[in-house]
């Protein structure tokens, strides 16, 4: 599961779930792959990420990699953060651990890099 | 040739086990047919051009529509409920990152987070009652819902599926317009049993025409629009008002999609004057 992915994944599935935002991430086992550096993706992804919720992924996974704690403004110049950003959430995956829901602590294991978001009959 | 569908054997999860998920993948005729089919789909998402966009796909099984999708140059989050099947599109590393779920529970995103959607056979399985508790109206409902807070403003979903009969292209279309989604059907080659395809556009935008379906020379071309149909059936039926309550759900179902949405007053759901 890359970071990107978790910054856009609720547990709102659930019923009594409000918001489900952000999970909170357990991480057994990490790695970093190779993905081809797109400026103008990541640009316009930006606008459309919760950055708190970024910078609270990455460091529940130990990348916080010197992201801001906040997004500068300008950051379509700043040539060294998307790169960075790209790196944060295309490159970064979480292998195996698991998710935990903010409201109801409801664990959702990860394995091989793919998060279990099955609900049981009395969750939905 | 015995042509059972796969539907009527068992729930998606069981039937794509480990054996048949593989059997599947390896089939040269239906490697083709979902990479034309994925092609097709995103033709009818109408992209804006050059840009890289970030794509929901729904079953995404195996990945075969997926690595089609990357071979357009777009990024993709996939959802299946068959984990041999994932297994399957683990081993073909493929670049999307996928979830394990059931979409008839509902697709689990932040608002407007994708630049559209697409589905190649597989809605159709939701069209079945696997279990005691599944109302398949109600489970297209929760995903059509769903998938329309999911998608960003004015862009589009696609499905393309294989409906079993016109009633449940009927339930299909319904829930997805119960869900404020506009669009229709379009039909490729709609006199070749083996090569008609049958696609559902949604719009989360106002309405657009829809594209006519493919169809060999000659034939005649069959593209139902569906808010073509509505807006006629409107003015058989005189149009009536709609309740106060549907009227408050759907503007915070808006608000909720980060639309603006005018607040409410005594006036809101208030019956207009004739001739308003």
């Amino acid at each position: 599961m890359k970071l990107m992915t978790h910054n856009m994944l609720t547990s709102k599935g659930m019923k009594n779930v409000k918001e489900g935002f952000p999970l909170k991430i357990q991480a057994e086992e990490m790695r970093n792959v190779d993905i081809d550096y797109d400026r103008d993706f990541i640009t316009r992804m930006i606008p459309k990420l919760d950055w708190k919720a970024l910078v609270f992924a990455a460091q529940c996974v130990g990348h916080k990699e010197d992201l801001p704690d906040t997004l500068p403004e300008g950051y379509e110049n700043d040539n060294e953060l998307l790169k960075r950003l790209h790196h944060v959430l295309l490159e970064v995956e979480v292998v195996s651990g698991c998710l935990e829901c903010p409201e109801t602590q409801r664990k959702f294991p990860i394995s091989n890099g793919i998060p279990n978001m099955l609900l049981n009959e009395d969750e939905v | 040739m015995s042509s059972k569908r796969p539907e009527h054997q068992a729930p998606p999860e069981v039937y794509y086990g480990e054996d048949e998920a593989r059997k599947y993948t390896q089939n040269t005729r239906i490697i083709e047919v979902q990479e034309k089919c994925t092609e097709r789909a995103l033709e009818l998402l109408a992209l804006p051009p050059d840009i890289s966009a970030m794509l929901l796909d729904l079953g995404c099984g195996s990945g075969l529509s997926g690595e089609a999708i990357t071979e357009n140059g777009h990024y993709w989050v996939g959802m299946d409920i068959s984990p041999s099947m994932l297994d399957v599109a683990l081993e073909r590393e493929v670049e999307g990152d996928m979830l394990l779920g059931d979409i008839g529970t509902g697709v689990p995103f932040r608002p407007g987070m994708f630049d559209g959607a697409i589905s190649i056979s597989a809605i159709q399985w939701l069209c079945y009652a696997d279990s005691a508790t599944h109302r398949p109206a109600k489970r297209l409902y929760k995903l059509f819902m769903t998938l329309f807070a999911s998608l960003s403003r004015g862009s589009r979903a696609v499905f393309q599926f294989y409906p079993e009969n016109d009633a449940q292209v009927e339930m299909v279309v319904s829930q997805a317009m119960r869900a404020g989604f506009t669009g229709g059907l379009v039909v490729d080659f709609p006199n070749s049993t083996k090569a008609k395809k049958i696609y559902l556009v949604l719009m989360t935008g106002g309405a657009a025409p829809l594209p006519s379906g493919l169809q060999e020379e000659g034939a005649a071309g069959s593209t139902q629009a569906l808010y073509q149909r509505r807006e006629r059936m409107k003015q058989m039926r005189g149009s009536r008002q709609p309740k106060k309550a549907w009227i408050m759900q759907k503007k915070e179902r808006r608000r909720k999609q980060g639309r603006d949405v005018r607040p409410n007053s005594k006036y809101t759901g208030r019956r207009r004057p004739e001739r308003f």
